[in-house]
Formats: C-alpha cells, structure tokens, sequence
C-alpha cells in the first residue's frame, strides 16, 4: 500500500551524492559558451551597435545583434491566457530599435570559454538614446506619459472586469464601508539554479536542447515556429532543475538564442545564466496594488466588496500572458461568502523587468489584500477575528460553490472544502482561546506577543490533460512514462508511489521517464500545482488499465471472476480470502506467453480545477525597541483530500512558507526612479536563510477528497506559500493592538521592523505627551 | 589566453592529485567543474552568498567562487564527489538527508552537506539552534530547512553512535531503511 506512505525519494541517491546531471554539468565536444549583452537603461532609443572590437578577439565565434536576426522573426508568444490584442506588447529575443527594462537582451556572443565571451560581450559599443523610464503604474497609466508600446495605445495594456451582485446596492445597505489601498511588492522564485542552455545539432540535422523544463512539449512547438521547423525535428531534453517555482522553464529570449546560435556555427552553444542576470533577466512577480471598497454590518457580516487591481506587468507581455492578473481576481474571495463582488483588474506597462508566474500567482497578493481586511474590519468594529472569519465563510453544505468570478477561462468552482473546520482546527492548535491570558501574562513582562489567523483557498489540477503510460519491462521492473516536469518538488517519487499501488510492486522498482521529447509522446506539463492531480491520475489509470489485463489472464488461469482478484506484495491475491494465488513475475510470464502486451497509457483530461483549502496561524513577538518581530509558532492546516506521500506534503508546505516568509520581511525587487534596478544581488535581495524561518508545525488535513479525479487528491504546491504575509501581519497587529495605536495599519510588503519600530515610538511619545 | 600566461596548478582533490593548467583568472568552482569534471560543486551566485558552491580547502570550508584556482595550489579540497564511501556506501550525512526529506532539487545540497561535514566535525553533538547557525551560510530555496536541520540532527547521532561502536567494529551505520 503506497498511497499515503511517506517513503524515501527515489530521486535522492544521484542528487546526494553528486551525480546529479543539471544543465552546466553537461560537456559536449566542441562545446562554446555565450553571454548576452544587456540593457543598462530601463527606456532608450538603440543608435548603433558597434561589434568590430568583439568580433576581433580570438576565439570569439559569433557575435549577433537584433539585425542578424531573421527579418521574419515573430516575437516569443503567450502559453497561457493568450489574448490577440496583447501582441504587439510581445518581446523579440534581443531588442531592436528600444530597450525597455534593464535587462533586455541586446547581443549575443559566442567563444570559446565563458571567460572570452565575458571579454567579448564588455567590447561592444551600443549607442544609447536614453527616454523617460516609467516604473510606477499610477504615473504609468497618466495621459501625458510616455507609451512603452505605441502601437498598444496605452500603458494600461489589458482591463479584467467581473463581477457578482451590485457592490453600489448593497454598500447603501451597509452601516460601514472601509476603504483602505494595499500593496505587494515585487519579488520572485529565485531558485538556486540560474537558468542554462544547451544546444547542439546532431549529426541528422537535428536540434537537441538540454535544460527546458516545466513545459517542454510546449515550447518545443514554439522554437520549432521561431525556427521555421517542425517540432519533430527538435528534441528536448530535461535535465535534473534546481528549483522551478514559476518563473523556470518558461520560454525566454535564450531559449531561442542558444539554439538559433548552435545552429548558425554547427557547434554545441551552451549558456549559463549568472546569478547578476538571473536577477533582472528572468521573471519578476507579485508586484500590485489594490484599492478596496468593503462594506459590512455590525456582526461583521460582509456584503460587498469592490477590488481595483493594478498589476506592474513589467516591459513586455511575457508567456503566462494575463494568467496572474486573471487568477489574483478569480480567487481574491478566497473562502467567504460574500453577497456583491466587482473586480476590475488593469495591466499595466512599466521599464521594468516582466513579470510572470510565481508560486502562488495571485493568490499570495489577494491572500495578503483579504485576509488583512478581515482583520480590519475586526478591528473597526472591536470583534474576535476568527468570529468575523467565522461569520462570513462558504458552509460546508453550500459546496460545490461557484465564487462568480471567472479566471483561466472558467467560473470559480470549488468542488469540496470544509472551511469551518479549518479555523477550529488552528484556534485549538495556537490555544486561541488561552492566548489572551498568555498576552496579558507577557505585557506584565514587558513582552509584546501577538497571534495572526489568515485562511486561503487554493487551486490545483489545471487541464486540458496529462497524459500517463506505464510498462513492465523483461526484468519485472516498471516504466512509467508522463508529461509532467520535474523541478525537484519529488515527481518521480509521487508517480511510483500511484504504479506501485496499483501493481502491488515496490515503488523503487518503477524508473519514472519524463521532459524528454524523444521518449515521452506528449504532455502538458508541471505548472499551476497541477502534477499529481492530472499527472498522477493519468498513472493512475494508466496502472489500472494494465492491471486489469494481468487480471484478467490470472482470472482464467484461476477459474476465479477478475474482480475478485488483486495485484498485493508482488503476488496475485483473492481480495474475499487474502490468498495467494501466484507471484507477480508468474503472471507476467503467463502474459507474455499468452501475446498480451505490458503497455498501456492513458490520457487524463479535466474541465475544472480542484480547490484546496488552508489557514496559517503565527505567533510573534515584536521588539519594541527594534521593531523586530520573531515568529514564536506557526502553524499550517491544508486540505488537500489525499495525500499520496505526506512526508513530501510537509515539505512543499514548510518550504512554500520559507518563500512567503521571504516576501513578507525581506526579499523585495526595488527600483529608483530611473528604472535602475537597486537589489540585484543576494547582498541586498535578501533569501530567508535557516535563521530567519521558524519550525513549523503541519497539519495535512484529507478531509475534502477532490471529487474530480479518480485519486481524490488536490495539489499541495502553494498553499505553503499564498498566506504567509497575512497571517504574520495581523499577528504583528494583534500584538500591537491594545496600544490604542491607530496610526500603524499594515498595508504594504515587505513589512520593515524599522515601520513598526516607527509606531511603537510614536505611540511612546503621544502616551508620555498625554501624561505630561 | 596564450600558453605563457597558464599556470600549473596542483591540486589533490578526494584524495586524487590533479595537474592542471588555468588562467590565473580561473575560479576554484570552475576549475573543478570544467577541468577537473567534478560536477558535483554547484554555482549558485557567483558572488560568495549562496553556499552552493562550498568546498572544504585544507581543512575549512571555502566558497570556491570566491577562491582562484592558482589559490589552491597544493592544498586538499574535499567535494560532495568524496563524501561517500569508496563502495558507495553513503556517508551518514548523506543517509540523513535521504531520510528526513533534506533535500528537494538538490542543487544546494552538496553545498550544504560539506557545511554541515564540517559543523559536525566541529560541534558532534549540537543542539537544534546551532545547527540552524552551522548551516546558515547555505542558502535553500526548496526546503525551508526545517528537514535539513532534521537531517543534521540526526546524522550527529549516528556519527555519534558509529564513533562510540568503533572500537569494536569499523563499519559504518548509516541508518535503517523504511519499509515500504
């Protein structure tokens, strides 16, 4: 029994042990090594570029500018969310007239070591007319500012609007209405790999790249129009991947580069990406603001709310397309029940770098923006805000529950969820009912402690379909072919575990085939926490179909129905009696003498996401003297209706909260006026390292089981992530509250021990002033 | 880079001497990785924050791309490659991180399992909070460290273990196996 066992990874030994085999540990014959050149200036005309003095240098072999590119080179094109009027906002590999972020590929060199590329690349001569850089999207979307994209007509590229109810009749109803403006900051996935390349062209003439992940099929298919080929004269190949999180594996400027360069000299062209470029070259996420109109009654009941969203998309449209502004309004209402709702979403150009999907997209920013309102509103009306949480959320007998609001080209949907349950489940695991005596005992002391609630809904399983093929090979072992990535979160591990289920094998027995074109037919890939949803219930299916032919022919041999037969502990068992009726390698042996084939696949399609459910719970004590805040307890509570190895559950959701954590105190891409980006090393781009995340304490909760799909299950990717900022913000609030300080209302991340510093002094200084 | 401006490097790595020849520029990260085929090291950021890159140079870590490879001209460098057993046989440290689930991608973790050799050497029988410390030099996106300092915890009780059974026998308890 697989399924629900926390087993060791099957993936570990290589990685452990240094044998991994990540893109840059590939050496090829032959092998050359470019570098980019990029854009110093958020917002410039291109005069000239002048390549002679590079191009001179020994062992330089190619250096190319936008205008060696093919003059019918289209511009790298949405996956996701595509929308036809956001063409012309698209970016071309390197920059032609304009550059417009810091960042911006500008040229291309090839040389022989990495070392002479870098010398090569500080040789160009780009002549530069600098423009006004555009890094606010208030001041962006102003008539009188300069249009990145002429062409688009405005900055304010795309308008999302829904709605449910009217928000204008039911805040007439309403005794309060508050309106606060909240905002995210920018930030992103980081993985410890930077992004690399690969690509040789085989003797045949055929491309092979190493290094894509997430969605190789995928962008196969757009290198192969970039190119003018077909995908089949392509072949992708996944490497091990340092770390995925959103922004890896989607395709950029270099995932045309490197391959149009291999195939211009003949040679392999390998590209890492450095750790200075990774920072303004791939993908930024998160940044937003949110202008919120609430209205509520005096029990805490709210009936309307109203979200302008605006979104820094950055420079270009990149390949999620609209995907995180779509999602940020489709699940801002997370797990409440509210009468009128109105989201208006507009996305919004600025020179800076775009942005695209990071680990909770959307969900992380609306999290942030509900949950703290709900602690407002709490606090306006002086209410538990578990009460007021309590008061407002979805029944578990209103499941499924349709939120009005539509994202990815579907109605918001959940399918199960018992909200309710949530909150209890961490009121009683933080003692919230003893936390205000504990508050009290620590103010006598002098101590500052407070404790925060914020809960989530979340969404997993995203379509159309994945596809799953499993086989038993001439040694009895099994292999298991799927579309799905891996990016480290334990695929590999997760699959094995569902063939080994069914088959009634030893999961380390199942050798887990994936990111290679050549190998696996199709797939869609490992994005939007849908893998062990769609990925495992195409293995699922795929095991069970295999299965049942093995069945089948022991049924015969047996003279028993095959339903009532099983595959357990490598033997044929009678489920009514336990009895073993003969070994696994016995029926294969009879399956191969009778013609039957050991193969079978399976295709999963899914019209609707699943939704799982969570609450963060911290609790922090805040220095009065520096602001400081330490995170004494945290707690996690997800629903996520099966787990199939919650040993790696606990991981994606202790390691999802050490990036929430990050975007809630420290990791900020902040730029100056004029589009410079300031933090673009790990000196002041700050990653929480093992002194700054707290132990946390899970608790995996299987409660809601996924009615749409065979396993039940629904992902656990994010939800570690998305209520992070929320959950330590009202914490610190709560901490804070009863120094009757109404100056402090935390509205903006990353939260700064010197902003709390500031209030508490303040407050200081106006209780000494009142007693004076 | 013409022949006369290469230097000769010795350098003895998992107990293996190499002699190569580097441009004096040469980081020790890519000296391993691109002469001497060590894959294994990471690198991370290139700028001494991340620890990906971590090597143990006569005896201490280093960031090995924050030292040239000429740098490293005659000393001892021990990498992840030489942390196992001739055999295979993982070394405790190894088997820990196997066990509790330290590691995910992997691309921090041989950086962080020569920091925590070394921790380990220093401090055997460390509490939870020094542990966080001994290993705060590695940067993991993945894990949120919390089975990394598992992982630590309990490899110093089977080094302690196979420390105090030695006398008796030489071979290593690298930990048990879960059923599946």
């Amino acid at each position: 029994m697989s399924i629900g066992a926390s087993v060791k990874r099957i993936e570990d030994p290589r990685l452990l042990t240094g044998k991994g085999r990540y893109v840059g540990d590939i050496r090829l014959p032959d092998q050359c090594e470019a570098v980019i050149l990029r854009s110093p200036h958020a917002h410039a005309k291109i005069l000239g570029i002048n390549t002679e003095k590079a191009k001179n240098l020994p062992d330089v072999l190619m250096v190319l500018t936008g205008r060696d590119l093919p003059p019918d080179l289209p511009p790298i094109p949405m996956r996701l969310s595509p929308d036809q009027s956001l063409e012309k906002a698209l970016q071309f590999p390197l920059a032609n007239e304009k550059v417009r972020y810091v960042g911006e590929p500008v040229a291309l060199v090839v040389a022989t070591t990495r070392y002479t590329a870098e010398d090569a690349a500080d040789l160009i001569e780009v002549l530069y007319e600098p423009l006004p850089a555009v890094t606010n999207v208030y001041q962006s979307v102003q008539p009188d500012t300069i249009l990145l994209h002429p062409d688009m007509g405005s900055n304010d590229l795309f308008f999302i609007h829904s709605q449910k109810g009217s928000v204008d009749e039911q805040l007439k109803k309403c005794p309060y209405v508050l309106e606060e403006e909240l905002y995210i900051q920018r930030h992103s996935g980081i993985p410890m790999e930077t992004r690399g390349l690969l690509a040789v062209v085989e003797e045949d003439g055929r491309l092979t790249v190493y290094g894509p992940t997430k969605v190789v099929h995928f962008n196969r298919q757009i290198l192969a129009r970039l190119l003018g080929k077909q995908p089949s004269d392509i072949h992708f190949v996944e490497t091990d991947v340092g770390g995925g999180f959103g922004p890896r594996g989607e395709f950029y400027p270099e995932d045309y580069l490197i391959p149009y360069a291999a195939l211009c000299l003949k040679r392999p062209v390998r590209w890492i990406e450095d750790r200075l470029e990774h920072m303004k070259a791939t993908n930024h996420s998160r940044e937003q603001k949110h202008r919120v109109v609430v209205g509520f009654d005096e029990t805490g009941r709210i009936h309307a709310v109203r979200n302008e969203i605006f979104v820094d998309t950055g420079a270009y449209i990149r390949t999620h397309g609209i995907t995180v502004p779509a999602l940020t309004q489709g699940m801002f209402p997370g797990p409440y029940d509210i009468a009128a709702l109105e989201c208006k979403t507009h996305v919004v150009a600025t020179n800076k770098t775009p942005v695209g999907t990071y680990r909770g997209p959307g969900r992380f920013e609306g999290t942030f923006v509900r949950e703290r309102i709900i602690d407002m509103v709490a606090k306006k009306l002086n209410l538990d805000p578990t009460v007021v949480r309590e008061r407002n959320l979805i029944r578990p007998e209103q499941m499924p529950y349709s939120n009005g609001i539509s994202a990815l080209g579907e109605e918001i949907e959940y399918d199960s969820g018992d909200f309710p349950l949530l909150l209890d489940t961490a009121r009683r695991a933080m003692d919230w009912e003893g936390f205000g005596e504990r508050k009290a005992k620590a103010r006598m002391e002098g101590r500052l402690i407070g404790l925060g609630f914020a809960m989530f809904v979340e969404k997993s399983g995203l379509g159309p379909w994945e596809y799953g093929e499993v086989e038993i090979l001439e040694n009895g072992e099994v292999a298991c072919k799927t579309g799905l990535a891996d990016v480290g979160q334990g695929v590999k591990t997760m699959l094995a575990q569902i063939c080994s289920h069914q088959l009634g094998i030893p999961y380390s027995k199942v050798h887990v085939i994936h990111g290679d074109t050549d190998k696996v037919e199709k797939g869609h890939g490992s994005f939007a926490t849908r893998g062990t949803v769609v990925g495992g219930s195409a293995v699922w299916l795929a095991s069970e179909a295999l299965k049942r032919k093995m069945l089948k022919v022991a049924a015969e041999r047996f003279r028993l129905p095959a339903d009532e037969l099983d595959l357990k502990d490598q033997c044929v068992i009678q489920t009514s009696n336990g009895r073993n009726l003969c070994t696994f390698e016995a029926i294969l042996a009879e399956c191969r003498e009778g013609g039957v084939s050991l193969r079978e696949s399976f295709t999963f399609s899914i019209d609707h996401m699943s939704y799982p459910s969570g609450i963060h719970a911290a609790e922090v004590e805040v220095d009065p003297e520096t602001g400081k805040v330490t995170i004494e307890k945290y707690f996690i509570a997800y629903d996520i209706g099966r787990a199939i190895n919650p040993m790696l559950v606990r991981g994606q959701l202790v390691g999802g909260m050490a990036q929430g954590l990050g975007g809630t105190f420290f990791e900020e891409f902040r730029y100056d006026e004029n589009g410079q980006l300031l933090t673009g090393t790990f000196m002041d781009y700050l990653i929480p390292s093992s002194m700054e995340v707290p132990d946390i304490e899970v608790e995996i909760l299987e409660h809601s089981p996924s009615p749409l799909n065979p396993l039940g299950v629904k992902g656990a990717g994010e939800g570690g992530t998305v209520a992070v900022a929320p959950a330590v913000a009202n914490a610190i609030m709560n901490a804070l509250n009863d120094l009757n300080d109404a100056s402090l209302e935390i509205t903006s991340l990353p939260i700064r021990a010197e902003v709390i510093r500031k209030a508490i002094k303040q407050e200081a200084v106006r209780n000494r002033e009142v007693k004076a | 880079m013409s022949q006369s401006k290469m230097k000769t490097v010795v350098i003895s790595v998992n107990g293996v001497e190499h002699t190569v020849q580097v441009e004096p520029r040469m980081l020790l990260s890519d000296v391993l990785r691109d002469e001497l085929g060590l894959t294994g090291t990471h690198v991370g950021c290139e700028h001494g924050i991340c620890g990906a890159c971590t090597v143990i140079m006569d005896g201490r870590p280093v960031r090995s791309c924050l030292v040239f490879g000429v740098q490293a001209d005659r000393a001892e460098i021990l990498t992840v490659e030489g942390l196992a057993g001739p055999d295979g046989t993982l070394h405790p440290l190894q088997a820990a991180f196997w066990e509790k689930h330290g590691l995910q991608c992997g691309f921090c973790t041989p950086g962080v399992l020569i920091s925590a050799y070394h921790f380990l050497k220093e401090n055997p029988h460390p509490t939870r909070d020094e542990i966080r410390e001994g290993i705060s030099g590695n940067l993991c996106r993945c894990t949120g460290y919390q089975s990394i300092v598992d992982a630590v915890e309990l490899a110093a009780e089977w080094l302690d273990r196979e420390r105090k059974s030695k006398s008796g026998s030489s071979t290593a308890q690298t930990g048990k196996e879960v059923n599946v």
